[in-house]
Order: structure tokens, then C-alpha cells, then sequence
């Protein structure tokens, strides 16, 4: 695998003010989505075999997915209620006694949130239009021309258009679909998250899109 | 005389409202810097000092919070201490929509950690139970007190019951039977 260049995004002055830690982490690959190979289907298994009850309950205390925790809520997210991606997945171990391979994205993106508990949203370069970064949601803007947008919700956006909600979903139109050739992997970065674990979560995503 | 199984039911455990009650404590004051709730806004140039307090309070506070979430566990039966969302997805907040989410969330830390409390309390008068139960069976007839009673896991419990059934019982032969844990799964 070559060397990953690893790009911070821009983040809107407003915001950056609000949350002066606050960062997006990205870098290309070039990987053709499809299903999963055996070894990663494995590594799923295995990542699912290390979770227990007790461990995803104290998990709110380590001090990334604690962080995380923390911004969703000074976001005004309950993070209770609308999980963080790192305790989703662990949920999801939970619930369905395992970790279930959906596609290759997915399946690394899975790995990589649960191996380092760093959120990460993959965007189709192609479809984009510029750099990624974070800004607050403007009146009237929409989520992919259909969900309409809170004023002033956080979002990655690229230079037209919101592309995707902050700790949520992301647009349709700029998603990772069986057509794509080259995707874009971005790594939120909060206050108390150092640097180096939104680039092995980077890392860690792209190494598993090469398997 | 308390016979039969059924008598189980009649025995009483220690509960939360046998607790002596002790004086509230007075509030602590607000933190210089951030308007008590209902006060008016600071103006602009303090804002920002503010919100970064306002910011530092809830990340405090949601600390605790998982603190107490987890020395719940694991115990059951005890409400997560859940604060809700601000609805409209994520998005910077209002000063007073900080404000409010600071004080939902010390209550909420002060609820959990109280009934955490009064639960602790009732179990440490189990565990004393217990002993008593070990020392002196014959004083504790018929009484049972499981895991779940003393905050820990499983479906252990200690049950005072006659050695040899009914002739144990007319000569006051009384022990404490410790059962083996859980049954197995059908």
C-alpha cells in the first residue's frame, strides 16, 4: 500500500471559534467497492469476539469514545440516544451477536471506528466539488436536495454543498456507491482526540480497503 | 411461626426508606463567569468567556455522569440517567440552551448519584443481613437474600432454611443454605 496523504480540512471560522480543536482529517483512496474477502470477514468475527457487556458499559470512560461523548453533547445530541459511531458499532455487536459484513466500505469503516473509536464518514471524490471541511448548515439548505437542514447545524461540506451531517448521515448524492473509483475518508477530530488516532483510524480504513 | 416457602414473602429486607435522612446540603454558588439560570445574558464581550465555562461545565458533568452510568453496573432495575437531546441535530448551542443543558445535566447527576446511594446503602444492609444470618440462623427464619440484593451479579442467595426438613424445624436445627448459582437453560 502506497503512503496516505493526509490532508486537514478547512473549518468555518465561526465554528472553529466555538470548538477551536475541532477537525476533519482526510485522504484519498483508490479502492472499487464490493463485497468483503474471507480475511476481512474474519478480522469482523474476531473484532465482535472482543466485546462484552461490561466492557461496552465502561467504554463511555476511555477517553476517546468519552470525548466524542462530550461533543455530541455541548452539540446538544444525546449521545445516549443518538449514539456515537465507535458506540453504535458496539451496540450493534451487542444486539446482533456479531458484527455483520455488509461490503467492503462499510466492513473497514466498521474496523476502523471500533479499533480506534474515531468516527469516520467515505465520500465519493468524484462526486464532490473541492475539499472537505466543516461549517455551520445556512437557511434553507438541504441534505442531499431532499432532508432539509436545522440553520446553523453542523455539517462536512464541500465548496457548493453540505455533503454530510456531523455525526450523522451522509448524502446520498455524495456517498460511496458500487460505481466509485476513488473515495475520500474523513476522520473527525474533537477536543481530546490527539491527532495520531485520527490517522490510525485513517490508516487503519484504507489498510483494510486494500486487504 | 413463619412455615413454608411461601413465608419467604413475609420476611423484610432492609429497604431504602429505613434510611435516617440527613440535612440537605446548601448549593454551591455559580461558577464566576457563568449567569445563574434566569438571570440575563452577559453582554457580547463576556459571551465567549462564557460559553467556553458553559462548555467546560458539560464536559465536566458528562464525566460524572458515565461515572455513575457505570458504577451502576451491574446492577438492574435502576434508570439510566438519560438527558435529552436539544432536538435540530448537532449545532452550536445558545447561551441559553447551554445554560439549560448545564443545569438538566447536574440534576441528572445528582438524581443518578442519590439513587445510586440509597441503592448502596440498602445493599450494605444486605451484606450485614448476611452475616447476621451466618452468625445466628435460628434469629433469621426463613429469610433469603440473593446476589441481586447486594449489587452483584448471578443467582446466588442465601437462604435460612431447617436441617432435615420438618424434624429440623420442631427442634430448631437452622442453617444457611447457599445455593450453587443459576439454573441451567432449558
Amino acid at each position: 500500500m502506497s503512503e496516505l496523504d493526509l490532508v486537514e480540512g478547512w473549518v468555518e471560522p465561526e465554528l472553529a471559534e466555538e470548538f477551536p480543536e475541532l477537525c476533519l482529517v482526510h485522504a484519498g483512496v483508490e479502492v472499487r467497492p464490493g463485497s468483503s474477502p474471507r480475511a476481512i470477514k474474519q478480522r469482523l468475527r474476531m473484532l465482535a469476539d472482543r466485546y462484552t457487556g461490561g466492557k461496552v458499559i465502561h467504554m463511555r470512560q476511555d477517553p476517546v469514545p468519552w470525548a466524542y461523548r462530550v461533543f455530541s453533547r455541548q452539540v446538544g445530541i444525546d449521545p445516549d440516544h443518538d449514539r456515537t459511531p465507535v458506540e453504535a458499532v458496539a451496540l450493534q455487536r451487542l444486539k446482533q451477536g456479531g458484527l455483520r459484513s455488509e461490503n467492503i466500505v462499510d466492513d473497514a469503516l466498521t474496523i476502523a471506528i471500533a479499533e480506534t473509536g474515531v468516527p469516520l464518514v467515505a465520500l465519493d471524490a468524484e462526486r464532490m466539488d473541492g475539499e472537505p471541511g466543516l461549517r455551520l448548515a445556512r437557511s434553507g439548505e438541504t441534505l442531499g436536495g431532499g432532508r432539509p437542514l436545522s440553520p446553523r447545524q453542523l455539517v462536512v461540506a464541500d465548496s457548493a454543498r453540505p455533503v454530510a451531517v456531523v455525526l450523522g448521515e451522509v448524502s446520498e448524492d455524495a456517498g460511496v456507491t458500487p460505481e466509485t473509483e476513488r473515495m475520500i475518508l474523513c476522520a473527525l477530530g474533537v477536543k481530546g482526540v490527539p491527532r495520531i488516532s485520527l490517522e490510525e483510524a485513517l490508516w487503519c480504513a484504507a489498510e483494510t480497503l486494500y486487504t | 411461626m413463619v412455615r413454608g416457602r411461601d413465608a419467604l414473602h413475609l420476611t423484610r429486607v432492609p429497604d431504602v426508606l429505613d434510611r435516617p435522612v440527613a440535612p440537605a446540603l446548601p448549593l454551591a454558588p455559580p461558577e464566576k463567569g457563568v449567569a445563574a439560570p434566569g438571570a440575563p445574558a452577559p453582554a457580547c464581550p463576556g459571551q465567549r468567556a462564557a460559553r467556553r465555562t458553559l462548555l467546560d461545565q458539560v464536559a465536566r458533568l458528562e464525566s460524572e455522569l458515565g461515572q455513575v452510568f457505570c458504577a451502576v453496573w451491574p446492577r438492574t432495575g435502576m434508570s439510566a440517567p438519560l438527558v435529552p437531546s436539544r432536538g435540530g441535530g448537532p449545532r452550536i448551542l445558545s447561551l441559553g440552551e447551554l445554560e439549560q443543558l448545564r443545569d438538566d445535566l447536574a440534576g441528572r447527576v445528582a438524581d443518578a448519584r442519590k439513587a445510586l446511594s440509597d441503592r448502596t446503602w440498602v445493599e450494605e444492609q444486605n451484606r450485614r443481613l448476611i452475616e447476621e444470618m451466618l452468625l445466628d440462623p435460628k434469629r433469621h427464619k426463613w429469610r433469603r437474600v440473593s446476589a441481586e440484593d447486594i449489587g452483584e451479579r448471578g443467582c446466588k442467595h442465601w437462604h435460612v432454611r431447617p436441617r432435615l426438613g420438618f424434624i429440623g424445624m420442631l427442634m430448631g436445627w437452622w442453617r444457611v443454605v447457599i445455593s450453587s448459582g443459576c439454573p441451567l437453560a432449558t
